[in-house]
């Protein structure tokens, strides 16, 4: 059914093209400027479900990546503190999947404010309540960011699966009730045009559920991993070239401030999970010294949109 | 050779005028009551209040030390927005009515005075080096919230921008956290808006150094606010504006607040 919903940008090549051959020489580098984000693929690749847009394919079954524990999880905490460190993201697959996510997100929150992206499918309510609990003991933020592609079931579940609609704004009523103000995400899937009918739409939806004062955040769609395959990928031309970089504010890409601690070392950022390209070096220490290369298609959706992966977007501008 | 840095005693501090002219004379009276050395305004004259060109003489005439925020910067060049990054549609839409009447009103000579403004202060207060800035010592528009701002990343901050004390601005909620001997950073506050709780008054920051110690108050000003708002009112600014300023509670520009400040307030 993934294929009934509408898509964005040009039908390109296909999925196989999607990750594109390498720019090679062309491919601008970004160094970091200063870790701002600390990114913990928290649960590796590893969800619960499978999602037909899903940009690095994460599946039950998809075990490319593995579980961070909370003495991995840890240890990046203690060396992100001399790093200066601002604000530590959680990520999968689905972090709650991840037993030890309580810890993690305890041990996180006595450092700074955490974030976690989910889908809120597996959130009953002892743990949000734990979670509730958590946050009220920190004097940090908590946010849960939660993933939901449709306004009504049918939309959502053509993408995420049967059944997660409804799990989903449960979890959000719940986590509503307890005091959060979840981010809920979703991806563009309609024209701009109808922007604002969509969050009408989505307001009315969650209001419903008990959410009244919503915060909703768009994302443009990734042309990687599964949605290359629904959307047909990003066409040659959409590649970011050492000319696109000229008196481009390179503050506005994640790679400028962010790093992603991995089971298999730490990469650039998540959206290039699947890339070895994005793999910067076994340890963080490694990683921060090595600047990223734009080698990547998806980069082309970075520069073009900024860091939208952030909870709020990034601020660039020159103060002369 | 550098010249030495002003040394102070106590100081009044505070930013996020926004056209408050009431406010600003308030914050002023109540401060020179208490005996400063020193009055700063850490930017942000315009947005959001009425006639923005009140207020610079109030600045000049009680020879405040201003610096320049990411307003006034949008304000001084002439920019298209008010570089405070919002992308919510309807924040957006209140953000760029605001701007763009101030920007309309503000006098050319108010703008050039704008432009000559520094980005950033230092001073010493007793034996403490302070930098005041608008938003962050790296960035005019970076917001430091309570909630999502982290000691080391504040002590790293310091470090690297040598100083003992950073004063900021910027987001309109005051607070402040201590590290180390001597480390320090203090939100002084926004007089142009309450704090988004629930009170009509608006903040300002009272300092004072002796040897290493530093003391902080963060003193709420009463003003007439009732009459700010028939002024408002009569420049035909938003109702949500005026609302904010006789309840106490932010009714627009919510998205840039984390979830904790945001779950404090009303809406």
């Amino acid at each position: 059914m993934a294929g009934a919903l509408p898509t964005l940008g040009p039908s390109g090549p296909g999925p196989d093209a999607a990750r594109g051959s390498p720019a090679g020489a062309e491919a601008p580098e970004v160094a970091l400027l200063a870790l701002d984000q600390l990114w913990f693929q928290v649960a590796g690749t590893v969800c619960n479900l499978r999602c037909g847009h899903c940009f690095i394919s994460c599946a039950p079954d998809n075990h490319s990546f593995w579980f961070l524990t909370r003495s991995q999880v840890r240890a990046a905490l203690d060396e992100s503190r001399t790093l200066g460190v601002k604000e530590y993201y959680f990520t999968g697959g689905e972090p709650f999947m991840n037993r030890e996510m309580l810890g993690i997100l305890e041990d996180t929150l006595e450092l700074g404010p955490a974030t976690v992206l989910t889908n809120a499918t597996l959130l009953p309510s002892r743990t949000v309540d734990a979670l509730a609990g958590l946050a009220s003991r920190s004097p940090y933020s908590l946010e849960l960011r939660v993933s939901i592609d449709g306004v009504t079931a049918e939309s959502n579940d053509a993408l995420r699966g049967h059944g997660s609609f409804d799990r989903a704004l449960g979890a959000v009523g719940r986590l509503a009730a307890s005091g959060f103000l979840p981010i809920v995400t979703t991806m563009q899937t309609w024209a701009d045009a109808d922007t604002d009918r969509v969050l009408d739409a989505f307001r009315a939806r969650l209001s419903a559920v008990g959410y009244e004062r919503s915060r909703l955040k768009i994302l443009p769609p990734l042309r990687i991993g599964a949605e290359a395959r629904r959307s047909g990928g990003y066409a040659p031309s959409e590649r970011v070239t050492g000319e696109m970089m000229v008196d481009y504010p390179v503050d506005l890409l994640l790679c400028s401030s962010a790093r992603l601690v991995t089971s298999r070392g730490v990469w650039v950022c998540p959206i290039l999970l699947d890339y070895e390209s994005g793999r910067l070096g076994d340890t963080l220490s490694a990683a921060v010294e090595r600047p990223a290369r734009l080698t990547e298609q998806a980069c082309h959706t970075c520069w073009l949109h900024g860091a939208v992966c952030s909870n709020v977007p990034s601020l660039s501008r020159d103060f002369s | 050779m550098s010249e030495p840095l002003p040394t102070y005693g106590r100081v009044a501090a505070f930013g996020g005028v926004y056209s408050n002219h009431l406010a600003l004379s308030a914050a002023i009276e109540d401060a020179s009551a208490r005996d400063v050395d020193a009055i700063l305004c850490l930017g942000d004259l315009g947005a959001f209040g009425p006639n923005p060109d009140k207020v610079f003489p109030i600045l000049r005439g009680h020879g405040v030390r201003v610096l320049r925020g990411n307003y006034d910067d949008s304000v001084a060049r002439g920019l298209d927005d008010c570089q405070c990054g919002y992308t919510d549609p309807r924040d957006n839409h209140y953000a760029r009515l605001s701007y763009r009447y101030t920007l309309a009103r503000t006098a050319p000579e108010n703008r050039a005075w704008l432009a000559s403004l520094p980005g950033a202060l230092r001073f010493r207060l007793g034996d403490l080096g302070v930098l005041a800035c608008h938003g962050s010592p790296r960035r005019t528009n970076e917001f430091l919230w309570e909630s999502t701002t982290p000691t080391h990343f504040l002590a790293k901050l310091a470090g690297d921008h040598d100083a003992d004390v950073i004063l900021g601005t910027h987001t309109g909620i005051p607070w402040e956290r201590r590290w180390g001997d001597c480390g320090a950073y203090v939100n002084v506050g926004a007089l142009g808006r309450p704090a988004n709780d629930g009170r009509t008054e608006v903040w300002y920051a009272l300092l004072e150094g002796s040897g290493t110690e530093l003391s902080v108050e963060l003193v709420p000003v009463a003003y007439d606010h009732a009459a700010l708002a028939r002024e408002m009112r009569e420049e035909d600014l938003p109702e949500e504006f005026v609302e904010t300023i006789l309840t106490g509670w932010w009714t627009t520009c919510l998205e840039i607040l984390p979830g904790k400040e945001r779950a404090r307030g009303r809406f």
